[in-house]
């Protein structure tokens, strides 16, 4: 999930008999589920929640590169930086996608861009959790992209045609991601004791980032409703997390470490794991700027964005240069 | 003709240290490069570059019959065993510096596959065969950045030439020649490498007329890298956090 806390845009769900026509005819296609189409008319707020989901998901993707590229100059063997360069590589190709969707509602890349480095935009809470040991890099792929996808899965089902196409092919790319990550950490957690206390080390301080990833709970989820009705949003964010701690617990235990969480428990009668809920102030402070790497992660994006510009700016006049000289020629 | 196996190793290891350096030093870049576009280019090059030093240490320890894997050759070898140029140890400096560096490297890597495909040793050739479809995209794309910064803005442009003014004396170490390159030449294994400079040369003339910088006269050279002579200061700290886990944590599996 690299997309949370989404303010939608909107006064309130509105019955039928409060829609236009233009509006019914709209609301009819979600709830048949046609999808929604650039080109096709859609409410002023059905754009802009959009654009925000699906901005702050590609800002999560392009800020993510960050603690994983924290460890590439140190991974452990050829075949493991390997993998890690293909995965970093991969979440700047799905921010690339995402921007583009973002640019079928009328956005720029450009645009989304600036309100990131204005602090306008967030991304995922996540990654503003510092990546300390190598298993930490493991448990990055199989946790975090593991509750990415719990997510992604969901949305592959959203109403808009883009954001839908662009999930079902990041999917694909993030479930490899996972498996990658979950051998990575096996092979931690069953080495020397050294490794093993890295292993564990990782799950005990990723746990609660990883769950936090679905948002707040439902009771305090505002404007979900709307989100909801428009199939941007398919499923609550506790649906989401109890499938996501429903289908991690038996992994953590599978690898012999000891659960991050003591009120983790089956609970034969609702038939899913019981958990901790985590300590919301904690994310709610992530979210305001005050998590462990907030400020080093938007300072290491706005100085690559700075220090780039006369390499943007370079590349820009010699394409505009060559264009004239073309034109000239014709 | 059969090689002597030390030499064979010598030459292996300039090959597979030379990717894997400049691997290490690209991908240094993740995350922090002036558009997302670079950013997945310059991790694609870097996967490219140690992909390349997998088949090429893989071969090399398998060449020097000690048991050892590409791993050990590339995390528990000391500087002073390291046999790349020192070209590619130097530090990336900006995105400008980095590219033009790749492209130096590049155009020789391009100028020297042709030959390693059809060479006497089997292995050799098809290691050159897979590393030129990726070395004919890569000089593509340095070649093009080049062209386009160097022929971009005044400060594009100045950035660049300062650049090349950096880099320059670090061309000829990849043409110097020793009794590893003659017996390769005997053996029909490699080209003796000063016998590229030409060709090299009309290659860089012509992208570098392109990105209107000028190529600076001195033929002086510094080098000691592909001998392990005497490398740059840089190396040390670069296998510092390369090596880190596995010095730390010796013999686990990872």
């Amino acid at each position: 999930m690299y997309a949370q806390m989404i303010k939608t845009a909107s006064a309130g769900v509105k019955s039928r008999e409060e829609m236009t026509d233009q509006e019914r005819e709209f609301q009819d296609k979600i709830d048949n589920d046609i999808k929604i189409e650039p080109r096709d008319w859609m409410p002023d707020d059905y754009r802009r929640t959009l654009i925000r989901q699906i901005g702050q998901h590609a800002h999560s993707e392009v800020v993510g590169q960050l603690p994983e590229g924290n460890w590439i100059t140190r991974a452990p063997t050829l075949e493991r930086k390997a993998i890690l360069l293909a995965k970093v590589q991969d979440e700047a190709g799905h921010g690339l996608y995402l921007y583009s969707a973002a640019e079928t509602l009328g956005e720029s890349r450009d645009e989304l861009v600036k309100l990131l480095h204005e602090g306008r935009m967030k991304y995922s809470s996540i990654f503003n959790y510092p990546t300390l040991n190598w298993a930490d890099i493991g448990a990055v792929g199989w946790l975090v992209d593991g509750a990415a996808i719990v997510n992604q899965v969901a949305l592959q089902r959203t109403s808009y045609g883009p954001y839908s196409r662009a999930m079902i092919r990041i999917c694909k790319e993030e479930s490899f991601h996972a498996r990658q990550g979950y051998h990575a950490i096996m092979k931690m957690a069953f080495g020397t004791p050294e490794q093993k206390r890295q292993a564990q080390s990782a799950v005990d301080r990723l746990w609660f980032p990883a769950i936090m990833m679905f948002g707040p709970t439902d009771a305090d989820s505002t404007n979900s409703d709307q989100s909801m009705a428009w199939k941007i949003k398919v499923k609550s964010n506790d649906e989401l997390r109890q499938q996501f701690v429903d289908q991690t617990v038996p992994q953590i235990e599978y690898l012999g470490l000891d659960l991050p969480d003591p009120n983790i428990k089956w609970n034969e009668e609702r038939g899913h794991y019981d958990f901790s809920d985590p300590d919301w102030s904690e994310f709610f402070n992530v979210i305001k700027g005050n998590g462990p790497c907030n400020v080093d992660r938007m300072k290491d994006r706005v100085a690559a964005w700075d220090d780039g510009q006369w390499v943007r700016d370079g590349l820009l006049a010699h394409a505009q240069k060559k264009a004239a000289a073309k034109v000239a020629a014709e | 003709m059969s090689v002597d196996k030390q030499q064979l190793l010598q030459f292996l290891l300039r090959q597979g240290d030379n990717t894997l350096v400049l691997g290490h030093r690209v991908s240094e870049w993740c995350g922090h490069s002036p558009i997302l576009e670079e950013d997945i280019a310059l991790a694609n090059t870097a996967l490219d570059l140690i992909g390349q030093t997998q088949m090429w240490l893989g071969y090399a320890a398998e060449v020097q019959g000690e048991g050892k894997s590409a791993d050990d050759l590339a995390f528990l070898r000391d500087a002073w065993d390291f046999r790349n140029v020192l070209l590619v140890e130097m530090p990336n400096g900006d995105f400008g510096q980095t590219l033009l560096r790749q492209f130096l490297f590049d155009a020789f890597q391009s100028v020297l596959m042709g030959r390693l495909m059809k060479s006497s040793d089997e292995q050799v050739a098809a290691i050159a065969a897979k590393a030129s479809k990726e070395i004919t995209y890569h000089v593509e794309r340095s070649a093009d950045t080049v062209v386009g910064l160097g022929d971009g803005t005044e400060e594009s442009h100045n950035r660049m030439q300062a650049a090349l003014e950096y880099l320059w004396p670090y061309v000829g170490e990849m043409f110097e020649s020793d009794e590893t390159d003659a017996a390769m030449a005997a053996a029909g294994i490699a080209p003796d490498p000063a016998s590229l400079r030409e060709e090299y040369e009309a290659l860089i003339g012509k992208v570098f007329a392109e990105a209107t910088l000028s190529v600076p006269e001195s033929r002086y050279n510094h080098k000691g890298g592909r001998t392990g002579y005497m490398h740059t200061e840089h190396l040390g700290h670069l296998l510092t956090s390369m090596q880190w886990l596995q010095r730390a944590y010796p013999g686990c599996e990872w």
